[in-house]
């Protein structure tokens, strides 16, 4: 069937919503509003204010009683309109969602899923294009989703919902409107493992998220001037799949890793990191990264563009691993 | 509580007021020895006690049912002790042992357990009440009649957590007791320092959540406050919220030279010691001899020293066991 990213979140939380009573969504605009994105459109009428939930503006409050909730035997599906406003709750995901299981000894678990948008390319400036999902996958105890997909979007939030630990996934609003075909069958799909999402021979362009689509343009771009790309989607950001990493980068002997989130001690930077950890003799050339400049994301369209990941960007980037070539 | 209610209360039952007494003083004795084994090395990283806050706990956990959860802070020894949580355990936890209710893994500041509902133990100020909030939320979405008790300092009123979940709270009507525990400093901080408005359950009613301050240091005006709250969040009326106003008699922490407050201060307020004020009332009504109260004290000072032995015997998690408790080990449901 033809569907959208936004509709296959829907489709996903509909589903689990029927499937289990527990589950219930709440945050900011989600029912009468019909969500700040409009994944939850139509979802008050068919299920109810009790269970699609609208709360105040009030982050770590409602994203800390959905802690309590989960705690309390609920399966909450918690939705923090960006990632920017989730700044105001990280009290309750480090200290709380994050710790419990471990300081109560094994005790209390915390089986909450909470959504947000994150990234930038909408031309929403510094305080709306934040790329943090990197920052969050730097706490043991978390689990970080980042479905780039149709088949993600759909299949994730089932999976996340039966971990009995606390979930995030990070939905980038670029993708929301992203068409295609799924299957009429489609169903949760696993989140312990990266997918390659273009099989090549020559260099490895590793990423996830948003920033997936970018990525493929570029390996076409790159299939024009005959390098064989192999895109690697990691779709899970905590746990890292290093299986998958080292097998691509064993394949190409040449890695470029691409993050809409920053350079400086971010994600790409652990990527590097374990590569030449795990993978160092495989290397014909040395780990590449295409990040966002330090810069905080500009409102201005053409400076917007200039700090992203961009297709020109990544193949220079390729082109350069692969001219390294001994 | 006058003299003639409190004499009232103890002609009424004395059996039960003598049990409150020996409440106290179970965490009184406790806390004394918590500070003489952190003097001794043997407790360390935090420890924060509650001697002269006794009655809040004593009160509160009187009128609670075995279903009922509790969420409180960093100052939780009492709480867990009066929840049900054995002695023994809460001191293995302290000697960072396995045989502790964390396994270790909390220490001091972060005692759960799950048989009573005890949801710690959290250390960061306010970050509790939207747990307990939560807590709440989920007995009423499943149509349980039960209660969540969250303790706090008055310290947490300036945080945004405190009136975020204030506000959730009652506009979702949810069956959560927010229990204040107002003694007055928070760490070094003095109330009138850092609020503006220092009557801590008018900020409270502001949100529409019934509100009203109890004599702190009064076990039976505390159970009395917590009974009837209790009694009406479990019957539907919304969250209720209790300002008690208490002492800390001892330092904030085992680091803390206390140069924020006078001495003449803690003396005074030592003088409204509620074990002293009940041992005393039990004793003019009658109601306890020195018998029974030397009893008592044999009794207590009985089960803290099995608690010292029981943690002095405890083993240390074996270090391979470090990274256990990260994610949980069972299958997903």
């Amino acid at each position: 069937m033809k569907t959208t990213y936004r509709e296959a979140i829907r489709a996903a939380i509909r589903d689990a919503m029927q499937r289990d009573e527990r589950v219930f969504l709440m945050g900011e605009d989600v029912g009468r509003y019909g969500g700040g994105f409009a994944v939850s459109l139509g979802l008050l009428e068919e299920f109810g204010p009790r269970r699609i939930r609208d709360t105040p503006l009030s982050e770590a409050g409602f994203v800390g009683a959905g802690i309590g909730a989960a705690l309390g035997g609920m399966r909450p599906i918690v939705e923090i309109m960006t990632v920017n406003f989730s700044l105001l709750a990280l009290d309750q995901i480090v200290n709380n969602a994050a710790t419990l299981l471990h300081m109560s000894g094994g005790q209390f678990n915390v089986p909450i899923v909470i959504r947000m948008t994150t990234g930038g390319g909408r031309q929403l400036a510094a305080q709306h294009s934040h790329s943090l999902e990197g920052w969050i996958a730097h706490i043991p105890g978390l689990r970080v989703l980042a479905p780039a997909t149709l088949e993600d979007a759909r299949g994730m939030l089932w999976t996340a919902l039966e971990d009995p630990d606390p979930v995030l996934i990070f939905e980038h609003g670029s993708l929301y409107n992203v068409a295609g075909e799924l299957a009429d069958d489609a169903g949760a799909v696993d989140t312990d493992t990266a997918a390659v999402r273009r099989a090549g021979a020559d260099v490895s362009l590793i990423t996830y998220g948003g920033t997936l689509p970018t990525v493929l343009e570029a390996a076409e771009a790159l299939a024009n001037d005959d390098i064989d790309a192999e895109v690697l989607d990691l779709r899970t950001l905590r746990p890292l799949d290093d299986d998958a990493i080292v097998a691509t980068v064993e394949k190409t002997h040449r890695a470029v890793v691409i993050d809409e989130g920053w350079r400086s001690g971010g994600i790409s930077a652990e990527l590097s990191a374990r590569i030449t950890e795990n993978a160092f003799f495989d290397l014909d050339a040395p780990v590449a990264r295409v990040c966002s400049e330090e810069v905080p994301v500009p409102y201005a369209k053409h400076l917007e563009r200039a700090a992203l990941p961009s297709v020109e960007r990544i193949v220079a980037a390729a082109r350069e691993a692969v001219g390294a070539r001994g | 509580m006058t003299e003639d209610e409190t004499a009232q209360a103890i002609a009424a039952d004395p059996e039960h007021v003598r049990g409150l007494l020996r409440q106290m003083l179970r965490v009184r004795r406790l806390e004394e020895e918590c500070v003489e084994l952190y003097s001794a090395s043997k407790i360390r990283g935090f420890l924060h006690v509650y001697i002269g806050e006794e009655a809040v706990a004593a009160g509160v956990m009187s009128v609670l049912a075995a279903d009922d959860a509790v969420v409180a802070t960093y100052r939780e020894h009492g709480h867990a002790l009066l929840r049900g949580v054995p002695a023994t355990a809460i001191m293995a936890e302290m000697y960072g042992h396995a045989e502790g209710c964390c396994r270790g893994r909390g220490g001091s500041m972060h005692l759960f357990d799950a048989g009573t509902r005890f949801y710690g133990g959290n250390a960061i100020v306010a970050g509790g009440l939207p747990l307990a909030v939560g807590l709440a939320l989920a007995d009423k979405m499943a149509g349980r009649h039960r209660v969540t008790v969250c303790f706090f300092g008055e310290g947490a009123v300036a945080e945004g957590e405190f009136h975020e979940s204030l506000n959730l709270a009652a506009l979702w009507d949810l069956p959560v007791l927010f229990c204040c525990e107002n003694n007055l400093y928070a760490m070094g901080t003095a109330l009138e320092r850092s609020e503006s408005q220092t009557d801590i359950a008018l900020k409270a009613a502001v949100y529409e959540v019934s509100a009203w301050a109890v004599d702190g240091m009064d076990v039976l005006a505390v159970e009395e406050a917590a009974r009837r709250a209790v009694d009406a969040v479990r019957g539907g009326g919304g969250p209720h919220f209790l300002e008690l106003r208490t002492y800390r008699f001892r330092a904030h922490s085992m680091f803390d030279p206390e140069r924020y407050r006078e001495k003449a201060e803690v003396e005074r307020w030592m003088k409204r010691d509620p074990i002293v004020l009940l041992r005393s009332a039990l004793e003019a009504s009658g109601a306890l001899s020195s018998d029974q109260w030397e009893a008592l004290e044999q009794e207590v000072a009985a089960e803290v020293r099995d608690a010292v032995a029981f943690a002095e015997a405890g083993t240390l998690e074996p270090v391979e066991e470090l990274t256990r408790f990260v994610y949980s080990e069972r299958s997903p449901r």
